[in-house]
């Protein structure tokens, strides 16, 4: 079915595309405890599934993003998050692959949110949906594959909290996943990355306009408190070295500093910018329920903090990327992965890509990317 | 499927079908893909991330990483054969790193250039320079080779630390092996310019 959503301090309407009502054999158990007998999960396809359904690479989205992959965004109208990775040819190439997208569980563009209405009351979830883990998103992607009739993923491939549910996937459903490729991404969320997000959060829940989450009801939004949020973590995104080249000390329209505070330098200017774009497309209460189930992901806790454990039953092949310049999720991050990997005896790839570009490579057009995720995915036999 | 080099195709002669390989400094995978068309279940470990690139294109298992901080990882008895091909010599701790491949393998095979080769001790002995050969073509200050020894000398290195040398092949530049020094370990240590050893650990 095609859904549309409301976004934005302007509420406008816009349909997000194909939404599938997911209602699973056994209702779907989130982790703290809830139970859905059905919900709502939207996603875009690229490439056609073969016979035996064998043939679909699961691409997971990372902390903003969503199933517009390879297809212009609905609300933005810019093309494709991963549009230089998947297609006809590219590294993901859907000529071989039926590629799959969805957006997560707790998101905004079409998939069971906060922004939801509950049935009850007829008025959006708010505070009282329930606090989704990224567990909890992989099970709904595995209900989603079931209703298509996917037994098992060629691949499963993400970045950064799409890397979380790569690893997700590989450890809840090992019998399900061929390949397993996380990028940029660590098996767990470190105190600095929370630290983060949690000024992000406290951030939307001081602009006065979030009214306790209900901010539906009062016809208000907290397009500040967001973009503040959205402006702290964008400058986790970048590096110290892409900012000083992109920017320096470079003053925005203006030839000398103003003795005030508008933004007077481009970095200023940039982000402000980059704030402003990010509330027309994404959902207040939404960031606070995607940004704490990032903060909850300890793939270790559930194996008593061995994370080798954690892998033990996993068939996959694995492909582990990270970036140079990433102190998000720095290349340690990785190799704490490729440690357990090893010594649980997993077919596991490491490469440190070379980039000054940080957190934000894995969404840039870079060849090395493309080399090798197209290499690793054109030697699987599908 | 294209033939291997020469002293690849030696090394592979002495790994059986179907068992478990690790290659630790695996360059571009080249030598792992032709095993694993045998069946051999094969990982390995490279520095140079463009050469770990190649070898995840051709499907194998490689991680970016290096032998002092990556090998420790793998738990003993991980693999049946381990390989150390023309790598000991760019190593600081060679006796180390020939303890870790014997405890995560049951058997190494390891390659080693022969710096008793008549070649070098006439280059050292008559002209007083370190040798510059096919075999070590670098300039004493532009070397990654740290180490200097003979095939003697590791041989003395490995019944130091208990390991049976079960097979010792003598080849040239190039992996072909050198005939004329049938027995004489004497005479492989001044003929040979390299040395392929198959290791087992001493019950």
């Amino acid at each position: 079915m095609q859904v549309s959503e409301r976004f934005g301090p302007e509420y406008e309407a816009i349909d997000v595309g194909e939404v599938m009502q997911v209602t699973p054999a056994e209702p779907l158990r989130l982790d703290c405890g809830v139970e859905w007998s059905s919900f709502p999960l939207a996603y875009q396809q690229y490439g056609e599934m073969n016979a035996a359904k064998d043939n679909v690479v699961l691409v997971c989205h990372g902390l903003t993003g969503d199933q517009y992959a390879a297809s212009p965004h609905p609300v933005t109208g810019k093309p494709g998050w991963w549009e230089f990775m998947i297609g006809p040819g590219k590294a993901i190439d859907t000529d071989r692959f039926c590629v799959i997208a969805t957006n997560v569980i707790g998101s905004c563009m079409g998939s069971y949110g906060p922004k939801s209405l509950c049935a009850d009351t007829g008025l959006p979830w708010g505070l009282d949906f329930p606090v989704i883990t990224i567990h909890d998103m992989v099970r709904a992607q595995a209900a989603l594959m079931d209703a298509l009739g996917v037994a098992k993923l060629a691949a499963v491939i993400g970045g950064s909290m799409g890397g979380m549910q790569v690893l997700s996937w590989a450890t809840q459903f090992p019998e399900r996943v061929r390949a397993a490729i996380p990028l940029a991404t660590g098996a767990r969320h470190s105190a600095q990355n929370i630290a983060f997000h949690e000024i992000g959060r406290q951030a939307i829940m001081a602009d006065p306009e979030w009214r306790g989450g209900q901010y539906v009801q009062a016809g208000t939004y907290p397009a500040k408190g967001l973009a503040v949020a959205r402006m702290t973590a964008h400058v986790t995104y970048l590096s110290e070295q892409a900012l000083a080249e992109k920017f320096g000390r470079g003053l925005q329209d203006k030839k000398a500093i103003g003795y005030g505070f508008d933004a007077d330098f481009q970095v200023e200017s940039y982000l402000r910018y980059q704030g402003a774009n990010f509330v027309k497309r994404f959902d207040p209460n939404a960031y606070l329920y995607i940004t704490r189930a990032m903060d909850y992901f300890d793939l270790a806790s559930g194996y008593g903090g061995n994370l080798a454990k954690a892998f033990k039953r996993s068939t996959a092949k694995f492909c582990v990327v990270s970036f140079s310049s990433d102190w998000c999720f720095p290349t340690s991050a990785s190799r704490d992965i490729v440690k357990a990997l090893t010594i649980a005896g997993a077919a596991v790839s490491f490469v440190e890509i070379e980039s000054d570009k940080g957190h934000d490579a894995f969404l840039l057009d870079i060849d090395a990317l493309k080399e090798v995720v197209g290499g690793f995915l054109g030697s699987l036999d599908v | 499927m294209t033939e291997l080099r020469p002293d690849l195709e030696l090394i592979a002669s002495l790994i059986p079908d179907g068992v478990s390989v690790l290659d630790a400094g695996c360059g571009d995978g080249t030598l792992l893909a032709a095993l694993q068309a045998r069946g051999v279940h094969g990982r390995g470990i490279e520095l140079d991330a463009s050469e770990v690139q190649k070898a995840v294109a051709k499907g194998v298992a490689v991680i970016q990483g290096n032998m002092i901080d990556d090998l420790p990882d793998f738990p003993d008895d991980s693999a049946d054969y381990v390989i150390l091909s023309h790598s000991l010599q760019m190593l600081p701790n060679p006796a180390l790193t020939l303890q870790q491949i014997m405890r995560i393998g049951k058997y190494a095979i390891v390659s080693v250039p022969n710096f008793a080769h008549w070649r070098n001790r006439l280059c050292l002995g008559f002209t007083g320079k370190v040798p510059v050969t096919k075999v070590l073509p670098y300039q004493w200050y532009d070397s990654p080779n740290i180490r200097f020894f003979t095939l003697l000398d590791f041989t003395r290195l490995c019944e130091s630390l208990g390991l049976r040398i079960e097979k010792r092949l003598v080849v040239r530049y190039g992996g072909t092996p050198t005939w004329l020094t049938g027995n004489s370990f004497f005479l492989a240590n001044l003929l040979a310019e390299q040395g392929v050893f198959l290791l087992s650990r001493k019950m």
